[in-house]
């Protein structure tokens, strides 16, 4: 669960309280909990001392800046042209089929949230995936199947 | 200086100019939307689109400084193609239903599409693809996305003006909206209903929350008595919205128009701000006494005004902690609300349940202020309805009346005799002004010692003002004020209100008495005035104010007769229990988002 | 026209000892970097294609003591991966670089704009910045590089936008004037740079601008790094010397069945078969920041172009009304004619309305939409229709 604790001070500590704050405090709240909850928004604003639609406003413009609840290891299956033409459907199939989710949504153990990405920068291997901050690339089902397993493993 | 040509004219501007601004000058037109010259330039809508001769692109006229020996012109094919495309754009994600839509031929994107984008519809309709709610929460406003087309006024209104950003940009692309904290219902957010967002909203996307037919029903309703107040702005800027040139006073046409409309007593809410003078004036000294003679450090000072709601919620929010200072004294309509249906009840023999209680203000936070809870101390709801004076002018056009050929008439007696002093309450620094001329005289036995009772340092446009004036020669009961400075402050608009705030917070303000108006200007350019309201129209209605301050036979407030009548037969005096029951308040922390 | 055949280069990840490149230009006044730079004719990598050199200029003369250097490595063009490339093998080149246009303008402050999607990289660039920080220190460059993260946004490579994402807030791009140059991040003068411009400006400083401008055509100098992907056997980096056609370059790299190139990404334009042997990939023909997409025959241009559509309609920052609904428009329209809902004519009004968007749109971003839509569209229309 969303244990938020002294996170955001800690974070404010670390970068500073300025607004050209935001970004690196938003991604540290990211880094630790995969979202932000609105009571993260609430304290960064405070601590910034700006307002929290400013807060929401900013970090709804970035994709990875979720704010809607993720679960621990959230999958980016990169959905642009060369990976749409190199078997990105199958992929997310074979993620639909293991994680029992569709896109959008996360697993009801709060483990694994499934979505796409715009072009992650590995046309020359698709089709590709982000798992948290690391890719994986020239993926097949097959190949798909272990990576999961292997994170399940993690848990 | 700079050489340009615009449309083959030569000119030559400052330089920093925009082309718009240039364009101004030679009295070419070229269209805008996303700009307001109250707001800094965001360059987002591209109507304005000129064509620099040899330039790759069409230019932003809004956005783009002149620089020398530019060839612009304004209405190229490049030009009218692209702004008829940009206007058909605007008009695919707007909910485009005009003829049952609150801003009907007062929309600006209409006009646009009246000038380019008339005949076959190009694009097809992007409405349906969102699914957009429409937010009825606030008692002020309406905010209804589908009309949205993304020009971010209200947003730069919020931040720049107001410093309170309810309302920020969200998303990107084509999810991209104006929305609150995380898409919370406007009733939930720090907003202060001030409503200044609403005048500056081009379409229909975000307007005041109408009770116009409720008030028609009231009126048609023969068991009720409706009880109208009319505050000090709405008289010098009504006139905007019936055909007049802003700065017009129609005080008197406007009293015969709400009688003719049905009215059955139209009184004057600058009784009340006279009334508010006199409670509040005694605050302040009875908190000054307690500070300097007895010490008392619960006596928060400097004291600050209570007179606009959308101040009121922004000091809830945002500094909880000074909730000590403000002034206990509900708002001049909040005063007259429980004084119509008490004192004007018995006076006029009516079952206070029979009284529907109406008031015509310059303000959309006022709707909220008269759904506030604390708002019953007659037993009833205090005030039933607020109008803006947008809505009463939309009363007057419905009614059929020949508004200009109207008779002037005098508001009602009992609660409808009013200062200069109560009349200058709809400009910032008025209450101050007033205060003054009424708490130096209680003081000293004299008239405040400035010439005509015009105190000119805290009048004007500057964010922040501040005056002193030395008090010599105190009667009697005010010997321990003798040789004091009364130091004040005053600050209008909400951005302004927060630098003087955060110097109260950190120890640095050296006042006893601050002036704070939620909106730009005050009253005058409060969120329900007409639309436009801009710096230029400020100035006017400034200017109006203080002539109908300078025209009135008394201009202080302890001289009107109706408040020294009710201190007579009613309340006994200022600060009494009966006044401290009916016409005092007492304010709650609210969240920070 | 000038044609230049395929010819491959090592040029940026070519091993270099960086002390004797940096120390040799410490040593030069700021004017002779600047000159070499212009000589050299280089421009900018990542796509917009502006002079390196004039850029340094102008930033060199805004008086200021507070300058920066930005290294744009926000590569997010669909199709271009070279950055990441050159920031995973050779990083110190980029700082090199960076430290190279500080010494040019003026500046003692660097930030790398490095994209979230790279972020994996983060570490081992953190451990060679340390060591860059030392070897320049020892050399005397007042000057240190700080990283900001960005979080998914297209539009941050854009400038202005990218500015505004650094400083905390939504990545809007800003009007210009002023240039980044007079009023960049912070509102400071700032040189902002594409990763492989900057490695390619301090080649051109170790090897002389002649040899490198011997490389090209007049208008598109040197040597660039390509991101190959698609329909090729062989996908992946290539640097190449600028002016070679698309056939060229498709008799290198095609699968014997190309039908199209897709030059420059989703902001770049569709070379279909028939242009291959007249269009020169450079500032003359096809501009690209690197991007190569070939299509075969097995490829339905529709879905390419949807796709492309698509990315748009969300990556736009949504600010100015020809790029949020315009992007909204063509995406929507392009998918009722495929259904036939509307007439295969509407297809006209959308070129229009791409034009429109090239000329009044605010920045780059809206202004380049048009050019896949109307290459795709024009050479194409029947996949699109049927």
């Amino acid at each position: 669960m969303y244990q938020l604790g002294n996170l955001v001070k800690e974070l404010s500590e670390k970068h500073g309280k300025s607004r050209e704050s935001l970004m690196p405090i938003l991604q540290g709240v990211v880094d630790q909990h995969s979202y932000l909850s609105d009571e993260a928004m609430v304290e960064i604003a405070n601590e910034l001392d700006i307002s929290a639609a400013e807060v929401y406003g900013t970090a709804s413009f970035y994709t990875f800046l979720d704010t809607k609840e993720r679960g621990r290891y959230v999958i980016r299956v990169c959905k642009t042209i060369t990976c749409a033409m190199k078997g990105k459907n199958e992929i997310l199939q074979t993620l639909e089929d293991m994680l029992k989710i569709k896109v959008g949504e996360m697993t009801v153990d709060r483990q694994f949230s499934l979505l796409e990405s715009n072009c992650i920068g590995w046309c020359h291997k698709a089709p590709a995936m982000l798992i948290n901050e690391i890719p994986y690339t020239e993926l097949t089902p097959e190949k798909v199947v272990e990576i999961i397993k292997s994170y399940m493993q993690k848990k | 200086m700079i050489n340009l040509s615009i449309n083959n004219q030569k000119i030559s501007v400052e330089p920093g100019t925009t082309i718009l601004d240039a364009a101004r000058e030679l009295n070419i037109n070229i269209p805008t939307l996303c700009n307001h010259p109250d707001l800094c330039v965001a360059g987002n809508c591209r109507v304005c689109v000129v064509e620099q001769t040899g330039a790759r692109t069409l230019i932003a006229a809004c956005a783009m400084p002149v620089a020398e020996g530019m060839d612009i012109h304004t209405n190229t094919l490049k030009v009218r193609n692209a702004r008829k495309h940009i206007v058909e754009l605007l008009l695919s994600e707007h909910r485009s239903d005009c003829t049952k839509c609150y801003r009907n031929q007062k929309c600006e994107l209409q006009s646009l599409a009246n000038e380019f984008a008339f005949g076959d519809t190009i694009f097809l309709d992007l409405v349906e693809d969102h699914q957009y709610v429409i937010d009825r929460s606030s008692p002020s406003f309406i905010k209804d996305d589908s009309k949205c087309i993304r020009c971010q006024r209200c947003v730069r209104t919020c931040t720049e003006l107001q410093h309170i950003s309810a309302i920020a940009v969200a998303n990107k692309g084509m999810h991209q909206k104006i929305s609150s904290f995380h898409d919370k219902p406007m009733s939930h957010v720090v907003c202060t209903n001030c409503g200044q967002c609403v005048n500056r909203c081009p379409t229909g996307a975000l307007v005041e929350k109408t009770y116009i037919d409720q008030v028609w029903d009231a009126i048609y309703d023969p068991d009720k008595h409706v009880v109208v107040q009319t505050a000090p702005a709405v008289r010098i800027a009504l006139g905007e919205d019936l055909g007049y040139d802003p700065g017009e006073r129609v005080t008197g046409k406007m009293v015969t128009a709400l009688r003719q409309l049905g009215f059955d007593s139209v009184l004057d809410t600058d009784f009340s701000a006279d009334l508010t003078i006199m409670e509040e004036g005694t605050e302040l000294l009875t908190r000054l006494r307690k500070t300097l003679v007895e010490g008392d450090e619960k006596a928060a000072l400097p004291m600050f005004t209570s007179c606009s709601p959308g101040w009121i919620k922004f000091i809830e929010h945002k500094y909880p902690e000074m909730l000590d200072n403000l002034s206990t004294c509900k708002s001049p309509q909040q005063m007259f609300g429980a004084l119509a249906k008490t004192y004007f009840a018995q006076k006029k023999k009516l079952d206070p349940s029979s009284i529907v209680s109406v008031s015509i203000m310059p303000c959309t936070a006022k709707k909220y202020e008269a759904d506030r809870p604390e708002m019953r101390s007659s037993g009833y709801k205090d005030i039933d309805f607020v109008l803006t004076t947008r809505e009463l002018a939309i009363m007057v056009k419905q009614a059929g009346i020949d508004f200009r050929n109207l008779e002037p008439s005098h508001y009602d007696s009992i609660m409808g005799e009013s200062t200069g002093a109560g009349v200058i309450f709809g400009a910032t620094g008025g209450v101050m002004e007033a205060a003054l001329r009424t708490a130096y005289e209680i003081v000293t036995g004299r008239e405040v010692p400035f010439k005509n009772l015009n105190i000119m340092p805290v009048r004007g446009l500057e964010g922040i003002k501040e005056a002193s004036i030395k008090i010599e020669n105190c009667t009697d009961d005010w010997k321990f004020l003798e040789g004091a400075e009364l130091k004040v402050a005053i600050a209008h608009g909400l951005t302004n209100a927060n630098k003087l705030m955060r110097m109260v917070r950190d120890g640095n303000s050296p006042y006893h008495f601050i002036e704070i108006m939620a909106c730009p200007g005050g009253c005058r350019g409060g969120g329900g005035q007409p639309i436009p309201t801009n710096e230029e129209v400020r100035t006017k209605r400034m200017v109006a104010i203080y002539a109908e301050d300078e025209h009135m036979e008394l201009r202080k407030s302890h001289d009107n007769p109706d408040v020294i009548a009710i201190y007579e037969e009613f309340l006994g005096e200022p600060n009494s229990q009966l006044a401290h029951e009916l016409l005092h308040t007492h304010y709650t922390e609210r969240e920070a988002y | 026209m000038e044609k230049r055949g395929l010819n491959k280069v090592d040029l940026i990840f070519e091993e270099i000892d960086l002390k004797e490149v940096l120390t040799a230009a410490y040593n030069m006044p700021q004017a002779e970097i600047i000159q070499k730079v212009l000589d050299s004719g280089l421009k900018g990598r990542g796509g917009a294609g502006f002079p390196t050199g004039l850029k340094w200029k102008y930033a060199a003369a805004e008086e200021d003591t507070d300058k920066y250097i930005v290294c744009n490595a926000d590569e997010g063009e669909p199709g271009t991966f070279k950055d990441r490339e050159i920031l995973d093998r050779v990083a110190y080149k980029v700082y090199g670089g960076m430290v190279l246009a500080a010494k040019a303008v003026g500046a003692r402050s660097g930030i790398v704009y490095l994209r979230g999607e790279y972020k994996f990289l983060l570490p081992q660039l953190l451990e060679e910045l340390v060591k860059f920080h030392k070897l320049i220190g020892e050399i005397g460059y007042d000057f240190s590089i700080s990283y900001r993260m960005g979080s998914g946004a297209y539009i941050c490579g854009e400038e202005s936008a990218l500015f505004e994402s650094i400083e905390g807030f939504r990545g809007e791009p800003r009007n210009k004037p002023p240039y980044p140059t007079k009023s960049g991040v912070f509102y400071r003068p700032t040189s902002i740079n594409n990763v492989e411009t900057l490695v390619t400006a301090l080649m051109v400083i170790k090897h002389g601008p002649e040899s490198y401008s011997q490389l090209g055509t007049k208008d598109s100098r040197g040597s660039k790094v390509f991101s190959i992907s698609g329909d090729t056997p062989s996908p992946g980096i290539f640097e190449l010397e600028l002016g070679m056609t698309v056939q060229a370059f498709v008799n290198e790299f095609g699968d014997g069945d190309t039908k199209a190139v897709q030059v420059g990404g989703a902001s770049g334009f569709c070379v279909p078969r028939k242009r291959f042997e007249d269009t020169i990939i450079g500032f003359e023909g096809v501009p690209t920041g690197g991007s190569m997409k070939l299509f075969n025959s097995s490829r339905s241009m529709y879905n390419v172009l949807h796709n492309y559509l698509d990315f748009f309609a969300e990556e736009s920052c949504g600010q100015c009304t020809p790029c949020r609904v315009g992007c909204q428009q063509l995406l929507k329209g392009v998918q009722k004619v495929k259904k036939g809902e509307v007439k295969s004519i509407y297809l006209n009004e959308l070129v229009k309305l791409a034009d429109t968007m090239k000329v009044a749109s605010k920045c780059g971003l809206g202004q380049s939409v048009g050019n896949a839509f109307k290459t795709i569209v024009e050479n194409f229309r029947e996949e699109i229709i049927y």
